[in-house]
């Protein structure tokens, strides 16, 4: 069945409405493969039984002729969207044995339209990580990984957080997987894999049933193995939800018609910023190929400047864990999840927070309070929260003059598991590209662009404008016709 | 300006007050979990205000406006835009580890009170602000030899926080604060005010000086639950503060607490171990931004409150300052009020409601919405007398057994055959029997002994078990004695 596992998600829709196959058999195809890439690691929970109820339910809805538009599709869920009586981790120890009542909107929206869980994927703890090694549940390896399958030569990281996520698809075990990017957690991880990753603009899709991170950050989106697919996935996952006070109240696009090829007379933007000092010879390469691709399609490279870049990584380590702090408080073994009894409740809280988080974590924690503390409110939260207003207008004022933006994704390729790791600032590093997006909360995604010299994908980034998905998409169709990326990893299912 | 003896001489008190008021809204803040008072314990708890994983808060609009309309009747500056912050500490009936509060920019800003005092006269108080925010669960640390036990239902439910500026110098003064404060917010539909339910608690913010000097320290006394407490614990709190500065001591800044027992405060923390809340904007919610039509729209639907109210019974129904103070004080006392004096003569129903209706009122312990004794037939008593069918005198029984059945006074002066007798022969005749049997006495009236006259007005009236005409008896009686 090998076939059914490697076909895109908008061939296997056409698959189903040609009746090639059902629902079922589609879903059986990949329920094995989530079995065979156990190796990986990628998933936390496998729902197989779940999985074929539904693709039964749905070949059902096709018979009658409600066909939605993910129908019959399976995917993959980030184990940081909520689903109801599925038990859902976040990689955490602490929600030990959370199974919630209640289904996140963006899954909701997702089994609306037809589509299918397989399960629940691994990720960094709290999605805290840019490599998926913080996971309670472990690490999660790169199907990119040389060497013999369990025994590699070397151990690559699937980048993070979102990496169960870009293993699992990029392996060839789910059609596509939701992911949720704060810092990069989208693009990193899709660009170390060889896949699309989009972060829609905040505020696209519902925060509601997402375990938060970062909430000023948070955003979810899909990850899958083409730009046509994202643009079919994302559309699912959007929509205003009044659930979510920083939902958007806005039409969601057909983002598949914006696929249109033609980006001729379009401004891209080049950041003279993210030409960083020390950057490796082939992401410069990448990207000035990035630059021709798009220039023999009729665009037109234009010269930009976002000043402030060079603080955005220190504004996010900033931002992203003074609300990570909070946002973890509830966490307390009062209510769910794991619990270490103590004498008192000052021990109650020390027992279990010290059992149920991991080193990243409470780093994290430790660095969110700090900053918030008086004392260093002014100096730390304060200031990262003007500097980030300033990073938002170098965006304003770039986009006068270009349409969409072109980077690199991540400076490197996929490293080893065990490199980078003694540094938590090398391993922050990683965000170097992804994270000014982010704070600015623009549409981000990662396509992959090609390889680098020890063979590992290459991804590159595109930013657009705020809900301007479709040019973002429109752009990076033409970027994936032209690089015609056709690696698959040496593991897929 | 009343102050405080000591050794050294006269002390000032310095009083500011911090009010949480429970917005009257069917739904918490942010959450839609319903907000009864006495429901059994966590049977109104949505996942949101029990703060599961990647649950969201979506502000309730009718609390906005509630706090929205609590600014406007305290005359205050309504904030078109204003932020929610998280104010962070840990406790197990805390259960987002945050409060959702507002800090730096509240809803409400400066507004005022004016407050009634015995005397007749009035003070101004200035309001700081008022802002929205979540209240907390419950601890139960009675109901297990070990554990404590948390009930959720209150977690999350709107409250306003009312904060006045110390403008405050005396107990007394305290107490007519939060007593027009709490009319006020009744008056407004906004807060029941109910104390002892702990829909309106208060913390106390205490210092003392000598007239005239800047502000000393103040302790701040943590959730008081009634008014009578509020004074007790300034009046206990300042006396403790002046005793210290008198000893040569030093006052510490800190947060103390109230003993209902014992009538004392006693320390909980001092300013070294206050908490770092760690405030910051909540990042799941936008400002607040009002649009100021819809502020106009919420003005236009404002009740009168007490103040202008007062002046209009001065002004329309000729009230003492003091009678109309008492009339107004409740919104439902006003409308009975003025349900009663509506086409009476005014100052005769005041005269009724204020006198014989809140007396029996008070010394039965019920509210002027229990009264059985309604407004229609409180007003039909006085027609009564106004149509010469009962004297005053008699009205008063009447009304004892209207309090008492809660009948119409008309069925009563039926049943009880209290109709006052204007029947001249009958008045005659019962005056002629009292002079007969009473001859020295007319003797001694008609030599110069006028003060007797009340004497046969008395023996008539007792004949007549009360029901005589009194005009009537008077004129016979003058007649007859004189003639």
């Amino acid at each position: 069945m090998g076939a059914l596992t490697h076909l895109t998600m908008a061939e296997a829709l056409d698959g189903l409405a040609k009746k090639e196959y059902t629902a079922v058999e589609l879903t059986e195809a990949h329920v094995k493969a989530v079995e065979t890439i156990r190796p990986l690691n990628a998933f936390i929970t496998e729902t197989p039984d779940k999985a074929l109820e539904m693709a039964k339910a749905s070949d059902a809805r096709r018979a009658k002729g409600e066909v939605g538009p993910m129908e019959g599709l399976p995917i993959a869920v980030k184990d940081l969207f909520c689903t109801r009586g599925v038990l859902t981790t976040a990689a955490s120890h602490i929600l030990d044995g959370f199974k919630p009542e209640y289904e996140s909107t963006v899954t909701t929206n997702l089994w609306r339209d037809g589509a299918v869980m397989l399960g629940k994927v691994n990720l960094d703890e709290f999605a805290m990580g840019s490599a998926n090694i913080t996971s309670y549940h472990g690490n999660v390896v790169s199907p990119w990984s040389p060497g013999e399958v369990g025994n590699w030569s070397r151990q690559l990281v699937p980048g993070g957080s979102s990496g169960g996520s870009a293993a699992a698809v990029a392996a060839r075990a789910a059609l596509g997987a939701t992911g949720t990017d704060t810092g990069g957690s989208i693009r990193q991880p899709a660009a170390f894999t060889g896949i699309v990753g989009i972060k829609p603009t905040y505020g696209r899709c519902s925060r509601w049933g997402v375990v938060a991170f970062a909430s000023s950050l948070d955003q979810a989106g899909p990850m899958t193995r083409t730009v046509e697919d994202a643009a079919i996935m994302l559309r699912s996952m959007c929509g205003f939800d009044p659930k979510d006070s920083t939902s958007v109240d806005m039409p969601v696009p057909d983002f598949r018609a914006a696929l249109t090829g033609d980006i001729r007379g379009l401004k891209v933007g080049i950041p003279r910023e993210y030409r960083v000092e020390g950057m490796p010879a082939e992401i410069a390469k990448i990207w000035d190929q990035g630059i021709e691709w798009l220039k023999a399609a009729g665009a037109e490279p234009v010269d930009i400047s976002l000043p402030h870049t060079k603080y955005a990584l220190a504004t996010y380590y900033i931002v992203a864990p003074a609300e990570a702090s909070s946002n973890l408080a509830r966490y307390d073994g009062v209510r769910y999840g794991l619990r270490v009894e103590g004498g008192n409740l000052k021990d109650l809280y020390e027992n279990t927070r010290g059992a149920g988080f991991g080193k990243e974590v409470r780093r994290r924690i430790l660095i969110g309070t700090y900053v918030l503390s008086a004392g260093y409110y002014d100096a730390y939260y304060n200031k990262a929260r003007q500097v980030r207003t300033r990073i938002k207008w170098d965006f304003d004022e770039a986009f006068k003059s270009c349409d969409v933006i072109l980077t690199p994704t991540a400076p490197s390729t996929a490293f080893a598991i065990g490199e980078k790791m003694d540094d938590p600032i090398q391993m922050y590093l990683n965000d170097v590209f992804t994270v000014p997006a982010s704070l600015a909360g623009l549409p981000g995604m990662s396509v992959p662009a090609g390889l680098g010299s020890d063979g590992l994908p290459l991804g590159l980034q595109l930013i657009g404008r705020p809900f301007d998905e479709e040019t973002v998409l429109r752009v990076g169709h033409v970027i994936e016709k032209a690089a015609d990326f056709t690696a698959t990893p040496p593991f897929v299912a | 300006m009343s102050y405080i003896q000591g050794e050294t001489g006269d002390w000032e008190m310095v009083i500011g007050l911090e009010v949480h008021a429970q917005v009257i809204s069917n739904a918490k803040l942010f959450s839609g979990a319903a907000t009864e008072f006495g429901a059994e314990p966590n049977s109104q708890v949505s996942f949101v205000d029990a703060a599961f994983p990647g649950m969201l808060p979506v502000i309730n609009e009718h609390a906005v406006e509630q706090a929205v309309r609590t600014g406007l009747g305290l005359k205050a500056q309504i904030n078109l835009h204003s932020v929610f912050d998280r104010k962070n500490y840990f406790y197990a009936d805390l259960p987002q580890g945050y409060q959702i509060s507002q800090y730096l920019q509240p809803i409400v800003g400066k507004g005022e009170i004016v407050l009634d005092l015995p005397d007749g006269s009035s003070r101004t108080v200035g309001i700081t602000r008022l802002h929205l925010e979540q209240d907390a669960g419950k601890s139960l640390h009675d109901q297990h030899p070990a554990k404590t036990y948390i009930d959720l239902n209150r977690s999350g439910v709107a409250l306003m926080e009312i904060v006045s500026e110390p403008d405050m110098r005396t107990a007394e003064e305290a107490g007519a604060y939060l007593r027009k404060l709490r009319s006020i917010l009744r008056y407004l539909g906004t807060c029941d005010g109910n104390m002892e339910e702990g829909s309106m608690r208060c913390d106390v913010n205490v210092s003392v000086r000598k007239p005239g000097a800047p502000f000393g320290t103040r302790c701040e006394i943590k959730n008081v639950n009634s008014i009578r407490f509020v004074m007790a614990a300034i009046e206990y709190e300042a006396r403790r503060q002046i005793d210290i500065i008198e000893e040569g001591g030093k006052i510490d800044q800190e947060t103390r607490l109230w003993d209902t027992t014992k009538f004392e405060t006693r320390s909980m923390r001092s300013k070294e171990e206050a908490h770092d809340y760690r405030y910051f904007p909540d990042p799941d919610l936008l400002p607040l931004e009002l649009e100021p039509e819809w502020v106009e729209d919420i003005k236009k639907t404002l009740p009168e409150l007490p103040d202008d109210k007062k002046a209009r019974f001065i002004s329309e129904y000729k009230l003492s300052a003091y009678d109309a103070n008492v009339l107004v004080s409740e919104k439902a006392k006003a409308d009975f009020y003025e349900a009663v004096a509506k086409g009476r003569d005014p100052k005769l129903a005041a005269n009724w409601v204020t006198g014989e209706l809140f007396g029996y009122l008070n010394k039965a312990g019920k509210e002027i919405e229990e009264s059985p004794v309604s407004a229609e037939n409180l007003g039909g008593l006085i027609d009564l007398i106004a149509d010469n069918t009962i004297s005053g005198r008699i009205a008063k029984e009447v009304f004892e057994a209207m309090f008492e059945t809660g009948e119409k006074p008309a069925d009563i002066v039926e049943k009880k055959g209290l109709r006052q007798v204007t029947d001249t022969g009958a008045i005659e005749s019962s005056i002629d029997a009292v002079l007969a049997a009473n001859a020295d006495k007319v003797e001694e009236f008609r030599s110069g002994k006028d003060k007797l006259f009340g004497f046969f007005v008395g023996q008539v009236m007792k004949a007549t078990q009360g029901k005589a005409n009194p005009a009537l008896v008077n004129e016979i009686l003058t007649r007859k004695l004189k003639g």
